[in-house]
């Protein structure tokens, strides 16, 4: 069984986080010395306008990408320092993913999709068992192409989950859907923060999703803005966009 | 320069990589066709060119002496245009500086200059007419010994030693290609041609007012075989060996030989490589179509018509197809320039009249154009004809179903890695299908090229271990009493000796006849044994004759059948004998019986007119002096430095031959798994980013795609053994004739060279393309849609 921190305690630090991109002659600064600190089983909206670099804090802490300048501890481990295949194991050990446009395996159905992470993992739980999580029990064959965005997502979350990862960072992952849909998706998010404990980082820029999280960090420009609890979390299906 | 056709050099620059591998592929087919064609029509040019300005004959005769007045009487016959007699026989040469003999055909010139088989002087000047001991020699023996004109040597000529002073270098057109009597393969070192003046060579043979030679050349509209006839009732008489036309001359022979396997080569190879390209174009101008697709859709949107954009992306067909060409004519003209280079050097042609085959140009010009064309045009007309709102909008997802081979993949248990792969292949079977056409020809092609030296080995084992074990071959002057093999005991270092006997036959049944030679084999003979083409020996019947295959074809005989054997030197009988067996039998056209059924057929005592022998090595010196000095030997061969000879002739220009061929061929395979590989990348570097992310490692990615090439690739290869057979049969029927059949023969190593060669070929395509893999923006990769 995989060891979880203690509830509460920092999950990820992130220290004076900088990041531009250069593209020839123009720079974008994406960060701007960015600090924060997340912790264990908290689920966390990062809340943002298109260009106010949330993305980017989030493929950062997720080891895909590196900051320009700055520190990212996962738990005790520096993840700005390590070497490249230490990243790889870092994603495949301790981290669930879910994007926009769900990234799925189209040669490979629900089920497939599924297996290609916890044939990886240690101590996963079985792909039936994250997919009944996520109430595809009934859709377990199915390729991508016969399922519908929502249930994409869901079969993306239950891909996430398998593993029971330590923490789950979600981009966008109601942009491509309709709002009853993406009620589904979240309420999939929530319950699996709930009963699995672990930290989630959902990244919108639809300020009505913020209602169901912990804690709201906003950011503009690059920089945090403000960061808030929030006093207490709504259910999905209460939230509209 | 149009928008659209900044956009044509801009796009050709971003597929530059497989842009290049196709034009490779192209280039290599157009090589094969302009190299090999220029070559063959260049050598065929000047051995034209050469026989026409030398007046080189076109029917040969032999006799044993006939007057002088017989060449007036040929002129006379219908088709003649013009005759010569002359006077040839061999002689035993003893060379400074050499231990054993050399042997060396004398012809005889006459005194006003020769009018057909005109010899070239390349050095010095003909022999005066008046001087009998002067003589002139071929070139390349004379270079090889160092006998330049002013040097003597000596020779025995019809059993008389004799000082003869070199006058001169010449070439001759009858014999650019000379093999010694008993010999395999030319060897300048041995062999040797002196021609000697009229007089003097008559005299040498008591043949004054006599020839036992004659060459005739053919008026335009002349029946060669009415000719043949009339020549052969005018010297039967006086023991004539049968006419025979320029076809079956030794060197002509063997110059076409060598000139239908360049013809073959020509034919077979380069419509491989015009095909693989042409999937190629298809596969790759598919995929950029496809990526373009929204593009595709705004052009029509602001007004370009179907035609247009259908142009737009063929004009990007046909510049590849331009490079390809252009990479193809240099590479060809290079190739063109090295065989001519290599061929004019070993047959020594005095000039060479290089034919720049324009039309050859031309044609693989037009053979690749359609070539990119034809796999251009597929992809394109699909996508450019979808409606703009269609073309715009993403395209639908490709739908995956479970099916049979699904649920037995699940059984066996793979990973879901080795699902992906599979299901690719399954949902893109055209795709693999391309990719395994692709590999499969390169796998032949290297079977069909590596199965030459298979056979030749065949050919070679059969004809130096097996066949002739003996160590030397002494050819006898004239056939002479079995005795001569116990005399032979007692020369120096022999150890064994067994005699032999051959003579020339004409063979006839119905209306065909052929001309050949009957060998008979002496019973107890061990060493100079009759081998058929599975290296059984034959165990020759008590009565009958035995054929080749290929001769019983010619004949049209079959075993039980009669065959009238005219014998062409004493005693000149016919006998009528029966077909008691028909051999495989690549090399040899010759008739094979006992030599005691043979001798009770002739009527005759046992005679022997070769003796074999085994050797001491360390008797050889003393051996090949007492030959020198031995008047009724004709001729020497030592075995082993005719298969060094066999070796070193075959080596450099097969060598360099298959060298060509295993390089194009793997880079047929480099090419189509480079652009197979490159394609997979760009439609699925989402899916395979996707992977990373998840963790999974660059290996672990990397095995999703070199692992189907590599599948793709272990399925080709087998098939592309059985296509390579296919090939190398279809090519040994084309190159076989008369003279030769090769033998058809592939071996466990060259299938496993073929296929090892291909594997790793693939291998590093598909790696190079992997490392793309390792630089691709995890970020990107994920946010790009197609």
């Amino acid at each position: 069984m995989k060891s979880k921190g203690k509830a509460g305690e920092p999950v990820f630090r992130v220290e004076g986080v900088t990041r531009v991109y250069r593209t020839g002659a123009v720079e974008v600064h994406a960060l701007r010395g960015v600090d924060l600190a997340l912790n264990e089983g908290e689920m966390v909206v990062l809340l943002g306008a298109s260009g106010s670099g949330k993305s980017t804090l989030l493929n950062i802490m997720g080891g895909l990408d590196h900051p320009t300048a700055g520190r990212v501890f996962f738990r005790d481990q520096e993840l700005t320092r390590v070497s490249e295949s230490k990243l790889t194991a870092f994603r495949r050990e301790h981290v669930g993913f879910v994007f926009q446009f769900y990234n799925l395996v189209p040669s490979l159905s629900a089920r497939e999709n599924v297996a290609l992470v916890t044939e990886i993992s240690n101590d996963p739980m079985t792909p039936e068992e994250a997919l009944e999580r996520v109430g595809l029990a009934h859709r377990i064959d199915h390729f991508p192409a016969e399922l519908s965005g929502g249930e994409q997502q869901r079969v993306a979350i239950a891909r996430a989950i398998a593993k029971r990862p330590d923490v789950l960072l979600c981009d966008e992952p109601t942009g491509a859907l309709d709002s009853a849909t993406g009620v589904q998706v979240l309420e999939a998010l929530s319950q699996v923060n709930k009963d699995l404990g672990t930290a989630t980082i959902l990244i919108t820029h639809n300020a009505g999703i913020q209602k169901i999280a912990h804690r709201v960090v906003i950011l503009a420009d690059g920089q945090i803005k403000s960061d808030s609890m929030n006093a207490e979390q709504v259910a999905p299906s209460e939230v509209t966009w | 320069m149009r928008a659209l056709d900044r956009k044509l050099l801009r796009d050709l620059r971003r597929v530059w990589a497989q842009t290049v591998a196709i034009a490779v592929v192209l280039a290599c087919g157009i090589m094969m066709l302009v190299g090999m064609t220029m070559t063959a029509r260049t050598l065929d040019g000047t051995r034209a060119a050469y026989y026409e300005r030398h007046r080189f004959a076109d029917i040969f005769a032999g006799v044993s002496r006939a007057p002088d007045n017989v060449v007036a009487q040929i002129a006379q016959i219908e088709g003649v245009a013009q005759v010569e007699g002359r006077v040839s026989f061999y002689a035993v040469l003893d060379i400074d500086g050499m231990e054993e003999p050399a042997t060396a055909k004398v012809v005889s010139l006459p005194a006003l200059g020769a009018q057909l088989n005109v010899p070239l002087l390349r050095r010095g000047r003909l022999p005066d007419p008046d001087h009998a001991d002067e003589v002139a020699l071929n070139e390349p023996f004379a270079e090889e010994h160092n006998l330049v004109p002013g040097e003597t040597f000596h020779g025995i000529l019809n059993g008389q030693l004799r000082e003869l002073t070199v006058t001169g270098w010449v070439l001759s057109p009858e014999f650019v290609y000379s093999i010694a009597p008993g010999g395999m393969m030319p060897d300048n070192r041995r062999f040797g041609l002196i021609w000697m003046g009229e007089a003097a060579a008559e005299a040498a043979m008591n043949m004054g007012g006599a020839v036992n030679d004659v060459t005739l050349r053919l008026s335009r509209d002349a029946d060669p075989r009415a000719v043949l006839d009339a020549v052969d009732e005018v010297l039967d008489p006086y023991g004539g060996t049968g006419a025979y036309e320029r076809e079956r001359q030794t060197s002509h022979a063997f110059l076409d030989g060598e000139m239908t396997q360049l013809g073959v080569l020509a034919s077979f190879l380069p419509p491989v490589f015009l095909v693989v390209a042409a999937f190629l174009v298809n596969m790759v101008l598919g995929r950029l179509i496809k990526m373009e697709r929204t593009q595709i859709g705004l052009l029509k949107a602001v007004g370009y018509g179907t035609f247009d954009i259908a142009w737009h992306y063929l004009k990007l067909a046909l510049l590849i197809g331009a490079i390809g060409i252009a990479l193809g004519w240099a590479m060809g003209f290079w190739l063109g320039d090295m065989m001519i280079g290599l061929y004019g050097e070993f047959f020594r042609f005095p000039f060479m009249i290089r034919d720049p085959s324009y039309g050859v140009l031309a044609l693989s010009a037009g053979l690749a154009s359609a070539t990119v064309i034809t796999g251009g045009l597929r992809a394109v007309w699909g996508s450019v004809s979808l409606p703009p709102a269609a073309a715009m909008s993403p395209p639908a997802p490709p739908s995956f179903t479970r099916g049979t081979v699904d649920r037995v993949i699940d059984w066996i248990g793979f990973r879901q890695t080795t699902m992906m792969i599979f299901r690719s292949i399954l949902r893109w079977p055209g795709r693999a299908a391309i990719t395994l056409f692709g590999v499969v020809s390169s796998v032949a092609m290297l079977v069909a090229s590596y199965f030459m030296f298979d056979a030749i080995d065949a050919l070679a084992d059969t004809m130096f271990a097996s066949s002739n074990r003996q160590d030397v071959t002494l050819v006898l002057n004239a056939s002479v009493s079995e005795r001569a093999v116990m005399d032979a005991m007692t020369l120096p270092g022999v150890r064994m000796a067994e005699g032999g006997y051959a003579m020339g036959v004409r063979l006839v049944h119905e209306h065909r006849e052929r001309l050949s030679a009957l060998q008979g084999h002496f019973p107890d003979a061990s060493l100079a044994r009759l081998m058929d083409d599975t290296g059984t020996v034959v165990q020759l019947p008590a009565e009958g004759v035995v054929l080749p295959e290929r001769l019983a074809a010619n004949l049209g005989v079959v075993v039980g059948d009669t065959l009238r054997v005219e014998m062409l030197s004493p005693p000149r009988e016919t006998l009528d004998l029966p077909v008691a067996m028909i051999i495989a039998q690549g090399m040899g056209a010759e008739a094979h019986m006992r030599a005691d059924a043979l001798f009770a057929a002739m009527r005759v005592a046992p005679q022997v007119n070769s003796i074999n022998l085994l050797v001491r090595p360390e008797e050889m010196s003393a051996l090949n002096a007492a030959i020198k000095d031995t008047p009724a030997v004709a001729g020497l061969t030592d075995w082993s430095d005719v298969r060094r000879q066999f070796d070193e002739s075959l080596s450099e220009n097969l060598v360099t031959t298959m060298t060509i061929q295993t390089i194009v061929g793997l880079i047929t395979a480099i090419g189509v798994v480079y652009n197979a590989a490159r394609i997979q990348l760009s439609e699925r570097r989402h899916e395979l980013a996707t992977l990373r992310v998840l963790g999974f490692s660059r290996g672990e990615v990397g095995f999703v795609l070199v692992g189907e090439m590599m599948f793709l690739t272990l399925v080709a290869i087998p098939v592309g053994w059985l296509l390579g057979n296919f090939l190398a049969s279809s090519m040994v029927t084309a190159m076989s004739n008369d003279l030769m059949q090769m033998p058809f023969l592939i071996t466990k190593r060259t299938y496993a060279f073929a296929g090892l060669a291909v594997f790793i070929g693939s291998l590093a395509a598909v790696l190079l393309v992997r490392r793309r893999l390792d630089h691709v923006d995890l970020v990107m990769a994920l946010k790009a849609r197609e």
